[in-house]
């Protein structure tokens, strides 16, 4: 049960800043984890889904199962952040999706007064025979960039299962992110990552998404939608592997520049093992697009706010 | 409305609009009729100000200003937009965004994204809550072109070949636009290829080799180009003795 307490507050507060509606974590009828810095501040279980909780020195750990066959009706909120300027919030998680289940979850971070924050995930996912999972993540950050962003994924789709992940670090600076996807796609399943990141300041950004097609007629897309602006560095790299039969995968990497001192770099890597693989990759990479921009400009907007509309649209 | 005196530009070296003279009237749909390569769309180009268009001789008067040396959104804010041949695709970016957009700097009582949808025959329904992306046919992204243009209610109205790549069924939707846009005091400038489109102009002009060789009724600049344009080997490279031809009037 959620106990209310100024911490739980805080966190609320900085949730609702990040995009989240603070109503959902206390709502019954949703599953929710509220983890504040290295403490659990709430837990909502429904039926089907199990949510074990337990504190760590620097962060927590957390287990979520849902019951084969459950149909989770409304998303199941995780919140996770650290509200002082400085911290270590290290959270280990394990997901495991029932066969047949279907749920969607809507994680925040958020970090909105962070100056030296490091905040890791290492998450295990397990995604059961023609499952469906969606996990949606927003993070929310403070302007000074002092924030190290570190979550490591690893999934597992099973035959006929579905996983669809989004990243997505648009609001704020985060100083250091460094995300590294990788899924193990298995028969007829389909696993879709998707990063959207807005870098700014002396941001450093590296997304890796892998995706190993191993079984027959996977699925899988490592999309990427990366922002540098102002001195920020950006690193894409989207691999797949297409180790089965009839596998399709595709690598989607747009980086865009703003400014003259940001950089960015993407790296397709595409390795067919089974010669009925099928792999593609398409990526771009350089400033807004000219005819986009001058298009809203010959609808009154100027210069800057064209490229705004463009890039807003573009990380949505 | 608009002037253009005496404009060149050349691009790489080459000369691609020569001596190029061109009067619009207010209100008036004024057909620009050329062959593939001769200019047309550079022409509306320079007219909306784009870059790598700018360096232009002779001068852009519009309403009495000369705009020669403003940026593109100063043309849009004073009344002068374009749809594109090929228009920009978006992600992210709703259909009733992208024409809100255009009503931001919109003239007198702008028409709802709803209504512009509606001009131009698409289902809002179906239409506002899209992308414009890459998930939009050809076609349907052309038509919200002109809707965007609708909803921004210009004094001057650029369309680059608005009936390329529309299916037959959906262009009786495009020529109305075009004469509502008329109906509600925006002057069109229409570029086009193809003469029967042309013939909706109440004026035209026939754009051959950079340079504008005939402006009068459309139905007669049509039979003019379909004569001395559409099989004419001189693309982008004028020559005098085809200036001078006494059949042309100017």
């Amino acid at each position: 049960m959620i106990q209310l307490s100024h911490d739980f507050e805080e966190i609320a507060e900085a949730y609702e800043a990040s995009g989240g509606q603070a109503s959902s974590l206390l709502d019954k009828q949703s599953a929710s984890l509220v983890v504040s810095h290295n403490k659990i501040l709430g837990k909502n279980e429904i039926p089907g889904v199990r949510i074990e909780g337990e504190e760590t020195p620097t962060g927590a750990k957390a287990s979520i199962t849902v019951a084969p066959g459950t149909i989770v009706q409304k998303p199941v909120h995780l919140c996770f952040g650290v509200i002082p300027k400085d911290g270590i919030q290290e959270i280990i998680s394990e997901f495991n999706i029932g066969e047949g289940a279907r749920v969607t979850f809507q994680a925040h971070c958020t970090f909105p007064n962070a100056e030296k924050v490091k905040h890791t995930m290492d998450a295990r996912i397990y995604v059961g025979k023609n499952a469906e999972m969606t996990y949606s993540e927003t993070h929310f950050h403070g302007p000074s960039g002092g924030t190290e962003v570190l979550p490591v994924v690893r999934v597992t789709v099973d035959e006929g299962g579905v996983l669809k992940n989004e990243f997505k670090l648009v609001q704020g600076a985060v100083g250091r992110l460094q995300v590294d996807y990788e899924g193990d796609v298995r028969k007829d399943a389909v696993c879709e990552f998707d990063a959207r990141v807005y870098g700014k300041g002396d941001d450093r950004i590296s997304v890796k998404e892998s995706l190993f097609l191993n079984g027959e007629n996977a699925r899988g897309l490592a999309k990427s939608r990366i922002v540098s602006s102002e001195r920020c560095q950006s690193e894409v790299i989207g691999e797949a592997v297409g180790n089965a039969p009839f596998a399709r995968g595709h690598v989607d990497c747009v980086e865009i520049i703003k400014g003259r001192d940001a950089r960015a770099s993407a790296i397709p890597r595409l390795v067919v093992v089974d010669d009925r693989a099928k792999l593609t990759h398409e990526a771009a990479i350089g400033s807004v697009d000219k005819k986009q921009v001058e298009t809203l400009m010959a609808r009154g907007l100027t210069e800057d706010e064209a490229v705004d509309v463009v890039v807003r649209g573009m990380l949505r | 409305m608009l002037q253009l005196k005496n404009l060149g530009l050349v691009l790489n070296g080459k000369q691609i609009l020569y001596n190029l003279n061109l009067e619009t009237r207010h209100g008036e749909i004024h057909g620009i009729l050329g062959a593939n390569g001769t200019g047309k769309s550079t022409l509306a180009s320079v007219i909306l100000g784009l870059s790598g268009y700018r360096e232009v001789t002779g001068s852009i008067v519009f309403n009495g200003e000369n705009i020669t040396d403003l940026p593109v959104s100063q043309r849009a804010r004073r009344g002068i937009t374009m749809a594109w041949q090929e228009p920009a695709r978006f992600e992210g970016l709703s259909v009733a965004e992208y024409l809100s957009i255009g009503q931001r700097h919109a003239g007198n009582v702008p028409l709802s994204p709803r209504e512009c949808l509606m001009k131009v025959g698409l289902t809002p329904e179906n239409y506002l809550m899209r992308a414009v992306d890459t998930t939009l046919s050809g076609g349907e992204r052309k038509r919200i072109e002109l809707a965007s243009v609708l909803a921004m209610r210009p004094k001057l109205a650029i369309l680059d070949e608005p009936d390329s790549g529309i299916d037959a069924l959906s262009i009786d939707y495009v020529v109305e636009v075009i004469k509502t846009f008329s109906r509600n005091g925006t002057t069109v400038l229409l570029i086009t290829h193809h003469e029967e489109v042309a013939e909706i102009a109440d004026r035209a002009s026939s754009l051959c080799g950079g340079t504008i060789l005939k402006t009068g009724d459309p139905v007669a600049v049509a039979r003019f180009f379909r004569n001395h344009c559409q099989e004419c080997q001189h693309v982008n490279i004028p020559e005098k003795e085809e200036q001078n031809n006494d059949s042309i009037v100017a």
